[in-house]
């Protein structure tokens, strides 16, 4: 039933029919992560709009490109990958399979918070480093955010994990690796738009203009 | 035509499918302290926004002084006045308004009012609480670190925030900044709860165009907040960096005293656009369910059903689309582009329409009623006239041309109280005096009731209707003294202190108003589960005040709207939501 339908009835006419209680555990959660992921797009949305507005001011010194952070992207699309690899094996039955890839989710997870850190060190020991200079402090506050947002997923994804060996309840692990899934793939789809704005330097003058920031 | 719907294929059978997981508590610190139910998590939430609420009340009791007798008092020097006028707005704002319609009555309400037997996730609910009380205690620390609390104004815009020379610029700006990112991620785990409970835990036949107003309005407001707040915890975790670590998001180059300071390259306007893609949604953050309670109120009490229930619903909808996008209204004076400024008075008097909808419903919801002027009633008529007097003043601010000379004075103090303070705790009342009897099964004292409505609405009348006079003479605002200001007349000292007078009278009712929440409790006329004969399902549980699960052995089923009153051919002047056809149809008049 369309939102359009449901928004126009006259529930005053008469008896609408017997609609279902709807309430279902799964779908309440999922339902819940698809609003908190709302919350989130509209956090890194607005730093990315503040970052682009700071770019278009004359001064703008952008920070210096960090090749550790390829690295550090392909370790996050290996996590990905690999919690796609869990829910696969999940909704077949191969539990085997799901611990390992599982595991490998979050084991590339570490190597690219690992990998976060060191490009932080990284740029803290170079010339170019300033405090002050605003791309320098967005990249820490822009990283950082999505990092916090990865560890928060970690304690998610080592409660599911502690959860699969022995004897478990399949049917609420398969909804609780489809969940880490979905958010792993959110974050790495957030990650992919912050490394494009990180690594653009200078060169988003014709976006900028077309958003009217410049 | 009969409104009486006959249906049989309308008749339900009992919910069959999985409940809500309820968490029963085995101890009374269980039950009470570290409790899962919404309805005492409810309690808690407005305990604490009502207690820290004094605490804004007596501060605004201090500005008045000040500005009623300036310099009779040694202990409020200017200082302490920027300080208190900025923890009496920020807490009235935050801390009360929010807190309370959001966390108090959405707790409360929504899981009665749509048929479900708790939050759907009452952990979170829990620690949703107990995180903004931390917020709250953080912030009343503030009062007690070097310095003071922040005086940087309630909208805590840089550089002056965080400048040296302000107020509470070393911890009290800090510890401003950290309880609010705390409150955001309390509210974002309580938030989440309302809106999915609302989407996926409403009880059988209860479709979301059988929701009363009340659950619509806080619905809408939550999934503002949510959609809103991140724009504050940005903004609060940038400045804190700047403060801290010596960043420069917010701050730009400055020379003070002839000294080059620690920042460079900040942009300060980015701060206030950040603050008010928040702070403009934070006006219906509180509204919003300020208009569904008010409808609600209205229609129970003029036994009649709301005027143009679907009008109702996509005005609510709109409001909440287009608050997002008048932000810089605020912002008139910041040197802004003129067409952005054409721009965002336009959508500031769009959002009108679908506000003056709601206003003529709620008329026409009175309109040839059967009018009881019970307590609730009263404050909700009242809100009316209220909203609709700072809705007005609202057309002047909204436009950029008549708001520019306007912007700096009393005027729009005036303004903002009227809608934004004085509108919504006028409903606050009314809810209480409505709901009072569900939460404890007592009555409050009606000839109490109606003393603090009549006090507290004339009173405020005394209050913010002289305000916008002295705005319109130049008074400013923000000011700790105006002294001898030359186009400042002698009769503007005089409305200062009869301001001053009427501010200490109104805040005192409201002792009044808390003796009678506590006096009734004990001694109150016990109520019945339904004292109001009102439809909506939080007054069909079988336990008044209802117990943990809300409705005993089954979930109700719905079989109609929320506004079934003085239905033709109906003997009682109301029909439950939960009153299947048939028995409806045993229970009319041979006039059917």
């Amino acid at each position: 039933m369309s939102i359009f339908h449901d928004l126009t009835v006259k529930p005053w006419v008469a008896a609408q029919g017997t609609a279902e209680n709807l309430y279902d555990r799964a779908t309440a959660r999922k339902l819940a992560l698809r609003l908190f992921l709302a919350v989130v797009t509209v956090l890194f949305m607005l730093l990315v709009v503040a970052y682009g507005r700071r770019m278009a001011y004359e001064d703008w010194r952008p920070s210096p490109q960090l090749g550790l952070l390829w690295a550090n992207t392909f370790a996050l699309i290996l996590s990905s990958v690999a919690l796609q690899w869990a829910q696969f094996s999940v909704r077949r039955g191969r539990m085997d399979g799901m611990r390992v890839a599982l595991l490998a989710g979050g084991a590339f997870t570490v190597v690219f918070l690992v990998g976060q850190i060191l490009a932080w060190r990284q740029l803290n020991a170079m010339v170019y480093f300033d405090v002050t200079n605003p791309a320098i402090a967005f990249f820490y506050l822009i990283t950082g955010l999505h990092g916090l947002h990865l560890l928060g997923g970690m304690v998610a994804w080592g409660r599911t994990f502690a959860r699969v060996w022995g004897d478990f309840d399949v049917a609420r692990i398969r909804h609780s690796v489809e969940l880490c899934t979905l958010y792993w793939h959110f974050l790495l789809g957030v990650w992919l738009v912050l490394f494009g704005l990180l690594f653009s330097g200078n060169n988003l003058d014709i976006l900028l203009k077309l958003c009217g920031i410049r | 035509m009969s409104y009486v719907a006959h249906d049989e294929s309308a008749f339900a059978p009992p919910a069959e499918v999985e409940e809500v997981e309820l968490y029963h508590p085995k101890t009374w610190v269980g039950k009470y302290v570290w409790s899962q139910d919404a309805k005492v998590i409810a309690v808690q939430y407005a305990m604490t926004a009502m207690g820290i609420g004094l605490v804004a009340l007596v501060l605004s009791w201090l500005m008045r002084l000040q500005l009623g007798y300036p310099n009779s008092f040694s202990f409020i020097d200017p200082s302490n006045y920027l300080q208190f006028v900025t923890m009496h707005g920020m807490i009235m704002v935050i801390y009360l308004l929010t807190a309370l319609f959001l966390g108090g009555f959405g707790n409360y309400l929504i899981p009665l009012m749509v048929g479900a037997r708790d939050m759907v996730f009452p952990y979170v609910n829990m620690v949703s609480y107990w995180v903004y009380l931390f917020a709250v205690l953080l912030l009343v620390a503030s009062f007690f670190v070097t310095g003071g609390p922040t005086g940087a104004g309630w909208t805590l815009y840089p550089p002056q925030a965080i400048a040296q020379g302000t107020p509470g610029a070393s911890w009290g700006i800090i510890l401003m900044l950290v309880s609010l990112a705390f409150f955001i991620v309390g509210f974002t785990m309580g938030g989440l709860n309302y809106v999915v409970t609302v989407l996926q835990a409403r009880t059988r036949g209860m479709t979301m165009m059988r929701l009363p107003l009340t659950v619509w309005g806080i619905f809408m407001a939550t999934i503002l907040a949510l959609l809103a707040f991140p724009a504050l915890f940005v903004s609060a975790i940038m400045m804190t960096l700047d403060l801290t670590l010596g960043t420069s998001f917010f701050m730009p180059a400055i020379v003070s005293m002839g000294q080059q300071g620690g920042h460079s390259g900040g942009n300060p306007l980015l701060f206030q656009h950040l603050f008010w893609f928040f702070g403009h949604p934070e006006v219906y953050i509180v509204a919003l369910p300020a208009f569904g309670i008010v409808s609600d109120l209205l229609s129970v009490h003029a036994r009649k059903n709301i005027f143009g229930y679907r009008m109702m619903v996509w005005a609510i909808l709109a409001i909440g689309g287009l608050s997002f996008l008048v932000w810089a209204h605020h912002m008139y004076v910041s040197g802004m582009n003129p067409y952005f400024g054409f721009f965002f008075a336009t959508t500031t008097l769009i959002i009108a329409v679908p506000t003056a909808i709601k206003v003529y419903n709620w008329v026409l919801t009175l309109w040839r009623g059967n009018i009881h002027l019970t307590v609730p009633m009263l404050f909700a008529i009242g809100f009316i006239f209220t909203f609709i007097n700072g809705g007005l003043t609202g057309l002047f601010l909204g436009n950029a041309t008549v708001s520019v000379p306007l912007s700096d004075t009393m005027f729009v103090v005036a303004h903002f109280h009227m809608v934004m303070a004085v509108a919504p705790i006028l409903v606050v009342f009314g809810a209480i005096y409505h709901w009072y009897p569900k939460i404890t099964g007592r009555m409050l004292n009606d000839t109490l009731g109606k003393f603090h409505f009549w006090v507290t609405f004339v009173g405020t009348y005394f209050i913010y209707y002289p305000m916008h006079y002295l705005g319109m003479m130049g008074v400013p605002r923000r000011y700790y003294a105006i002294g001898g200001t030359d186009f400042i007349p002698a009769s503007a000292h005089f409305v200062n202190e009869w301001i001053t007078i009427a501010a200490l009278v109104v805040g005192a009712v409201q002792l009044v108003f808390l003796y009678n929440l506590v006096w009734s409790y004990f001694k109150g006329k016990p109520s019945g589960s339904n004292p109001w004969n009102a439809t909506t399902l939080e007054w069909q549980t079988p336990d008044t005040p209802p117990k943990h699960g809300n409705f005993g052995a089954a979930l109700p089923v719905v079989y109609r709207w929320a506004y079934d009153y003085s239905v033709p051919g109906a003997v009682d002047d109301f029909i439950p939501q939960n009153v299947p056809p048939r028995e409806v149809a045993g229970r009319n008049s041979s006039k059917t």
